[in-house]
C-alpha cells in the first residue's frame, strides 16, 4: 500500500458484477479509485491452436463457439477468409441471408447489452423487459436456423438453410413490435432520471484517446470516431443497402447507450430493406474439400466493434494458421483510462459499457524471456513442461492427482 | 405475567412478527415479479429460504471477531421486535406506552442498522468493510428528515407519546392531512432505512457482492434476513401508526383488518418504488437528502407549529 | 423533459397482463420445427460412406457395419454440439433432426444411444 488509507480490493475473477473471468485490481481510497491493475487470459481455452487440427468444415463450427452472444459474427468472418482464399463467388441470396441473420444478431446483442447496463445500475426492471423482448428475435432465429444461439448457418460456399415466406412474414412482424419497444427505451433513456444521473459523466473517453487507445466499435463511435467496418470495407450485402453510420457526443456511457440504440433502429430498417430485395437463386456454391494455399485477412463488424479474422491455408483440408483478434480486445486498454479517478459504484457500469466478452478476446500468448528481454516461439510441450515445473516450485504436485483421476474415469 | 408473555413472545409479538415477516417478503417479491410481466415465487418461498438456511453451515472467517460475529444478528432481532410494542397498531394505544416511547422507538430503529454496521466492520473482509462504512454514510443521510417528520407529527398533537398521538389524532379527525408533506418524506426516508431501491447501496450486489452480509452465512444469515423483513413490517407500521392515523377505535376485529390494510398500502407503494428506479451513488443520495429533503422536513415542522397556534389553542 | 419514474405506467399494467414466464417443468414451451435436437438415424438408407463421421466436429457419431449392407450407428450425446453437419453431409437422408432437446443424464452410460439396424426378412426364393 502506497499511502495508509488506501485499501486494494479485488474485482475478479469471481464476481456478481462480471459475466465471466478477468481480474481488476482497484486500489482506492474512500470511494475514489487511484489505479487499476488489469489481467485477462482466464478464459484461453486454446481454439487457435485446436483449429490447426481440424478441417475447415469442423472448424466452421469451432470457430463458432468462441463466443456466444456474436457466434455469427466470428463464423462468418472465418468464412469470408477462407472464400477468399479459395476464390469462391457466393450467389447474391447468400449475401442477404447472410446479412439478415446478423442484423438479427446486432439486435439480440444490443437488446442483451441494454439488460446488462440496467442490472449493473440496480435498475432490475429494464433488464425484464429489454430480455422479454429479446426473445422474440430468439423465436425467429431458432424457427429460421434451428437453434437460440450458435446458428450454424453458414457454410463454406455459402448458407445452410433456406427461409421461406412465412419466415419473412414473421420477421417483419416482429420488427414492427421491436422497433415500437425500442421507441419506448429511447423515452426511458432520455427521460428517466436516476439512469441519466447514474450513466452521465461516467467513464469518460475522448476523441484523442479513443484514437490513440484503439477503441473500436460502439465505445468508439459515443466518442465521435466515425468508424464502420459496414461502411468503410463492406462485405456480404452492405454494398447495396443504405444505412446511417450512428456517432454521438457525449464521450461517456451514457453516449454509448445512446449509439446502441439508435444502431437498434437502424438494423430495423436494414431488414426490412433486405426481406424487401431478398434476390431468387441458389443458396450455395459447391465448395472444394481441399482450399488452394494461401492466405487472406477479413473484417467484420460485430456487435461490439471490429472483427478480425486471419487464415493461412497449405494447400491440404486443414488450415495452417487461423488469428482472431476480437473487439473487446482493442476495447479493453480505454477501460483502465477511463476507470481511474471514478467512484467505485461507476466500476461495473463502466467495464459493461465497453461490452465486454471476454470469452472472445483471450488468444495466443508470446513468451517474453524475463531475462534476456527477447521474445522466441516454444512448442506444446515445452510449455506443459514449464508448467509442471511452474507448480512444483511452488509444492503443488499433479502426478498423484493424475493417478487419482485416471482411476476415476476408468473405473 | 403469563398474559404478557403471551403478547410479548406470541401475539402481537415474536411468533406473530416472524410470520408476518415472512408473508410481507412473500408479498414484496411477488409483486415485484409481477410489475415485472414474471410469475414470481410461491406463497412458501420465504419461509423455505429461512428453513434451508438454518439447516447450513455457519463458515465464520479466520480473521473475524468471532463473539461480535456472532452477536450482531441477535441483537438487530431483538431491537427491531422490541420497537414493535410501542407502536399504536390496531387499538388507541400500544402494548406498552408511556411519555417519550418515540424517542425509544427511533433509537431501537437505529440498532440494526449499527448491527450491520459493526458485523460487517468485524468480518474484516474487504467487500464487507466498504459495505459497512456505506451504511453508516447512509444513515446520516436519511435520519434527520425521518426524525423531523415524525416530530412535525408529534407537534401538532403536543405530546411525546405515539398513543397519546393516535388518541389526539383520533380526537381531531382530518388533522393528519396537514401532515401529508411529512408523509412523503417519511416514506422515502424509509426506503433509505430499510436499504431498497433506489437505496439499497449498502448491500449493491453488483459491486461489493453483498456489503455486509458478505460473510454471513447459515443460521447466522437467516436471523440477518428475518431481522429485514421485521424491519419492513416495523417501518411500515411506524409510519402507519404517524401519518395515516385514522380508523383506530373502531374495535378489536375490525381495526386489524384496517391496520393489515394500511401495511400492504405501504408495502405495496414500497415494491413499486422498487420497481421503476434505479440505484443512486452515495454521493448523488447524500446530496438528494441534505438539498431537498432536510429542507423540506423543516419546512413540515413550521406547517406545524402554526396549523398549532391558529387551530389547537 | 425529465419525470421521475417514467416506467409507472408500463408498470402498472403489467400486473393485469397474462405473465411472460411459464411455470416450467409444469408448463412447457415447444420448439420451433426445424429445430436442431437430437439426432435420429434411419439404418435402412444407411450406405456406409462415413461423410458423417469424417464432418463431424467432435467425433460424436460411429457407423459399425453389422451384417450385408446393414449399419448401426452410436452417438454420444455427450460430445455431440447438435450441429446437423452430418445431416447435411449424408447423401442418402439417413440422418435428420428431432426437436427433442432434455437429454439430460445422471448417469454418463446413458448418453451413448444405438441406433439398431433391424434384422433383415429373408427374401422369398
Amino acid at each position: 500500500m502506497n499511502n495508509p488509507g488506501d485499501v486494494k480490493i479485488p474485482i475478479g475473477p469471481q464476481h456478481p458484477a462480471l459475466k465471466e473471468p478477468e481480474s481488476f485490481l482497484l486500489t482506492l481510497r474512500g470511494e475514489k479509485i487511484t489505479s487499476v491493475n488489469i489481467k485477462i487470459g482466464y478464459n484461453h481455452r486454446g481454439i487457435e491452436k485446436a483449429c490447426e487440427d481440424r478441417t475447415y468444415i469442423q472448424d466452421l463450427y469451432l470457430i463458432e463457439r468462441i463466443c456466444g452472444i456474436c457466434s455469427h459474427s466470428h463464423s462468418t468472418c472465418f468464412v469470408q477468409a477462407v472464400e477468399e482464399i479459395a476464390g469462391l463467388e457466393i450467389p447474391r441470396r447468400a449475401k442477404y441471408l447472410r446479412t439478415f441473420i446478423a442484423e438479427l444478431e446486432r439486435i439480440h446483442s444490443h437488446l442483451l447489452w441494454l439488460g446488462v447496463a440496467g442490472h449493473e445500475i440496480g435498475f432490475d426492471t429494464l433488464l425484464m423487459y429489454t430480455w422479454r423482448d429479446r426473445e422474440i428475435v430468439m423465436d425467429l432465429l431458432a424457427a429460421i436456423t434451428g437453434n437460440r444461439v450458435n446458428y450454424g448457418i453458414n457454410t463454406i460456399g455459402g448458407v445452410r438453410r433456406d427461409i421461406n415466406a412465412g419466415h419473412i412474414d414473421a420477421s417483419l412482424k416482429a420488427m414492427d413490435i421491436l422497433e415500437e419497444r425500442t421507441k419506448y427505451y429511447v423515452g426511458i433513456a432520455q427521460e428517466e432520471i436516476t439512469l441519466k444521473k447514474r450513466l452521465s459523466g461516467v467513464g469518460k473517453l475522448s476523441y484523442d484517446d479513443a484514437l490513440r487507445l484503439g477503441a473500436v466499435g460502439p465505445t468508439a463511435r459515443a466518442s465521435g470516431v466515425a468508424r464502420d467496418v459496414r461502411k468503410n470495407d463492406p462485405y456480404a450485402a452492405y454494398t447495396e443497402i443504405d444505412f446511417d453510420l450512428i456517432t454521438d457526443d457525449h464521450c461517456d456511457v451514457y453516449g454509448r447507450t445512446v449509439v446502441r440504440l439508435k444502431e437498434l433502429l437502424q438494423a430495423y430498417k436494414i431488414v426490412r430493406e433486405v426481406l424487401k430485395n431478398l434476390p431468387d437463386g441458389p443458396i450455395t456454391v459447391k465448395a472444394p474439400r481441399k482450399i488452394p494455399a494461401g492466405e487472406a485477412v477479413s473484417r467484420y463488424e460485430a456487435p461490439r466493434g471490429e472483427d478480425l479474422h486471419y487464415v493461412k491455408s497449405n494447400g491440404t483440408e486443414k488450415p495452417d494458421r487461423v488469428k482472431v483478434r476480437a473487439p473487446t480486445l482493442a476495447n479493453i486498454q480505454a477501460v483502465s483510462h477511463m476507470l481511474e479517478d471514478g467512484y467505485l459504484a461507476d466500476m461495473p457500469i463502466v467495464v459493461a459499457a465497453i461490452d465486454p466478452c471476454f470469452s472472445c478476446t483471450d488468444r495466443m500468448i508470446s513468451m517474453h524471456n524475463c531475462g534476456t528481454r527477447k521474445e522466441e516461439i516454444v512448442s506444446w510441450e515445452f510449455v506443459h513442461a514449464k508448467g509442471i515445473e511452474w507448480y512444483r516450485n511452488k509444492g503443488i504436485d499433479f502426478s498423484q492427482l493424475n493417478k487419482k483421476l485416471h482411476s476415476m474415469m476408468n473405473k | 405475567m403469563g398474559k404478557e408473555l403471551f403478547n410479548i413472545l406470541i401475539f402481537p409479538g415474536l411468533l406473530f412478527l416472524c410470520v408476518f415477516g415472512l408473508l410481507a417478503e412473500f408479498v414484496d417479491r411477488k409483486l415485484y415479479a409481477r410489475l415485472q410481466n414474471r410469475m414470481g415465487p410461491p406463497w412458501f418461498q420465504p419461509l423455505a429460504d429461512f428453513i434451508k438456511l438454518l439447516g447450513k453451515e455457519d463458515v465464520i472467517p479466520t480473521e473475524a471477531d468471532t463473539a461480535v460475529f456472532k452477536l450482531m444478528p441477535v441483537v438487530a432481532l431483538s431491537a427491531a421486535v422490541a420497537a414493535f410494542f410501542y407502536i399504536p397498531l390496531w387499538g388507541t394505544h400500544a402494548l406498552y406506552y408511556f411519555s417519550g416511547d418515540i424517542i425509544v422507538v427511533l433509537y431501537l430503529l437505529l440498532v440494526p442498522t449499527l448491527c450491520f454496521f459493526l458485523g460487517g466492520w468485524y468480518s474484516r473482509s474487504v467487500y464487507s468493510m466498504i459495505g459497512a462504512v456505506r451504511s453508516l454514510t447512509q444513515l446520516f443521510a436519511y435520519e434527520v428528515p425521518l426524525f423531523m417528520c415524525i416530530l412535525a407529527a408529534s407537534l401538532l398533537a403536543n405530546t411525546w407519546s405515539l398513543s397519546e398521538m393516535a388518541v389526539f389524532y383520533g380526537r381531531h379527525p382530518g388533522y393528519w392531512i396537514f401532515n401529508s408533506l411529512g408523509f412523503v418524506i417519511a416514506f422515502i426516508s424509509l426506503l433509505g432505512k430499510l436499504e431498497k431501491v433506489p437505496f439499497d447501496i449498502p448491500e449493491a450486489e453488483t459491486e461489493i457482492v453483498a456489503g455486509s452480509f458478505t460473510e454471513y452465512s447459515g443460521r447466522l444469515f437467516a436471523f440477518f434476513r428475518m431481522t429485514i423483513d421485521v424491519e419492513l413490517v416495523v417501518g411500515a407500521s411506524l409510519i402507519a401508526a404517524v401519518f395515516l392515523p385514522f380508523g383506530l377505535g373502531v374495535g378489536q376485529q375490525l381495526g386489524f383488518v384496517v391496520y393489515l390494510l394500511k401495511v400492504f398500502l405501504l408495502m405495496a407503494l414500497i415494491s413499486l418504488s422498487r420497481t421503476i428506479f434505479a440505484r443512486l451513488r452515495i454521493d448523488q443520495m447524500i446530496n438528494l437528502c441534505w438539498k431537498y429533503l432536510a429542507p423540506l422536513a423543516f419546512l413540515q415542522v413550521l406547517i406545524s407549529l402554526i396549523i398549532k397556534w391558529v387551530l389547537v389553542k | 423533459m425529465k419525470r421521475r419514474g417514467k416506467v409507472v405506467r408500463q408498470v402498472l399494467y403489467s400486473v393485469v397482463r397474462k405473465s411472460n414466464t411459464l411455470n416450467y417443468p409444469h408448463i412447457k414451451s415447444g420448439m420451433p420445427k426445424g429445430f436442431r435436437g437430437k439426432i435420429k438415424f434411419y439404418p435402412e438408407r444407411c450406405i456406409g460412406c462415413k461423410l458423417c463421421m469424417r464432418d463431424c466436429p467432435s467425433n460424436a457419431i460411429h457407423i459399425k457395419k453389422v451384417g450385408e449392407n446393414q449399419f448401426e450407428a452410436e452417438f454420444d450425446l455427450g460430445k455431440c454440439i447438435y450441429c446437423g453437419q452430418c445431416v447435411d453431409s449424408c447423401l442418402k437422408k439417413a440422418l435428420e433432426y428431432t426437436d427433442e432437446f432434455e437429454l439430460a443424464q445422471l448417469d454418463r452410460t446413458k448418453l451413448k444411444i444405438n441406433f439398431h439396424a433391424e434384422p433383415k426378412k429373408p427374401t422369398e426364393k
